[in-house]
């Protein structure tokens, strides 16, 4: 009779189990959107872009996989358009001005005179600025949609990748601890 | 009769075939090659979307991942090298048949263990039950008779 007793409590164990696993993932504070990035501690892409340039005339210049080689690097996807990077763009130009930290720019699926325009009016963070006109860096980036950002090590492998606009919180407590991980 | 008209009315849902957003002058030339393209999109999800797939959506990155998975198919790319390709970029939510490995087997195999142990269950306490009534149905033996009819007796005359 015991063992049947026991038997008999084990769907609700078993319930029990599952209730609680399923409340611990639902309970727990974040974002079902952001997903961690299947690209975290792998070698950025190989590719080279073309740089920003307005009627022939170069805004900045452009970059290649190689420009993540010896220093640490935050790549930034933007476009003029896309509201959420004027929200980030202070925290971008912050980190600009971080020594040992090269803030570079993909300028995606944008009018590069509309981009030109729109850093001319709120200034301009990246050291060089690539055009990405049809998304497609972005693809081999996994990116879902702008901003994001990516933190690139001194080997050219990305390290962290933020979904998003970089707020003042993202900012202090996801990329600077990141960065002077990588910097020690 | 208006039962009948709704039910038919669900059942059409069911039978239609699901809208294709693959704008014109998306589809790639070659018959073949496209619909290699389209059986590889109806398996990876539109990321930006509720649940579908890339070939469902009208969603600029649906549309440049379509673009890609045609861009590879022409490449000579095997489906397979197609679906990795992006699974290695995107990660295990671009697929819309989730991988079996370490972290989805309770997803995978949970359900059938589940339905066993289940079954299971239901045999055993059957088989129990049908065992205690079996020894309920036995008749008495003559000394039991004799006993109970003792004990019935006494507690007559205690009254």
């Amino acid at each position: 009779m015991g063992s049947s007793r026991i038997l008999f409590l084990a769907p609700l164990a078993i319930f029990i189990l599952v209730a609680a696993v399923a409340g611990y993932y639902l309970l727990e504070n974040r974002d079902p959107r952001l997903l961690p990035s299947a690209m975290i501690n792998k070698p950025a892409p190989t590719f080279r872009l073309n740089g920003l340039s307005v009627d022939g005339r170069e805004v900045a210049k452009g970059f290649s996989s190689d420009n993540f080689k010896g220093h640490i690097t935050v790549l930034n996807f933007f476009a003029s358009w896309c509201g959420p990077c004027l929200v980030e763009h202070p925290q971008v130009m912050a980190l600009a001005g971080m020594r040992g930290v090269v803030v570079l720019g993909v300028n995606y699926k944008n009018k590069p005179v509309d981009a030109a325009a729109w850093l001319a009016r709120n200034g301009n963070p990246y050291a060089r600025i690539g055009v990405d006109p049809q998304g497609d860096l972005a693809l081999e980036f996994g990116l879902y949609a702008v901003p994001e950002t990516f933190v690139i090590d001194h080997t050219g492998r990305i390290r962290v990748k933020h979904v998003g606009p970089i707020t003042e919180d993202v900012l202090q407590e996801n990329l600077l601890p990141a960065i002077r991980a990588l910097q020690r | 009769m208006k039962g009948l008209s709704v039910l038919l009315s669900f059942l059409s849902f069911l039978a239609a075939s699901p809208l294709i957003a693959i704008g014109p002058g998306e589809a790639l030339k070659d018959a073949a090659l496209e619909a290699r393209a389209r059986d590889i999109g109806r398996q990876l999800r539109c990321l930006v979307c509720q649940n579908q797939s890339i070939d469902d959506s009208d969603a600029p990155l649906a549309q440049d991942l379509r673009r890609l998975v045609r861009k590879r198919v022409k490449a000579g790319d095997t489906n397979k090298q197609v679906i990795d390709y992006i699974h290695s970029r995107y990660g295990d939510f671009v697929l819309l048949r989730p991988p079996i490995d370490i972290r989805t087997w309770l997803l995978w195999y949970g359900p059938p263990v589940f339905l066993i142990f289940a079954l299971f269950l239901i045999l055993v306490r059957t088989s129990r039950r049908r065992q205690t009534r079996a020894t309920h149905d036995s008749p008495l033996s003559v000394q039991e008779i004799a006993r109970a009819d003792t004990l019935l007796n006494r507690k007559e005359d205690s009254r």
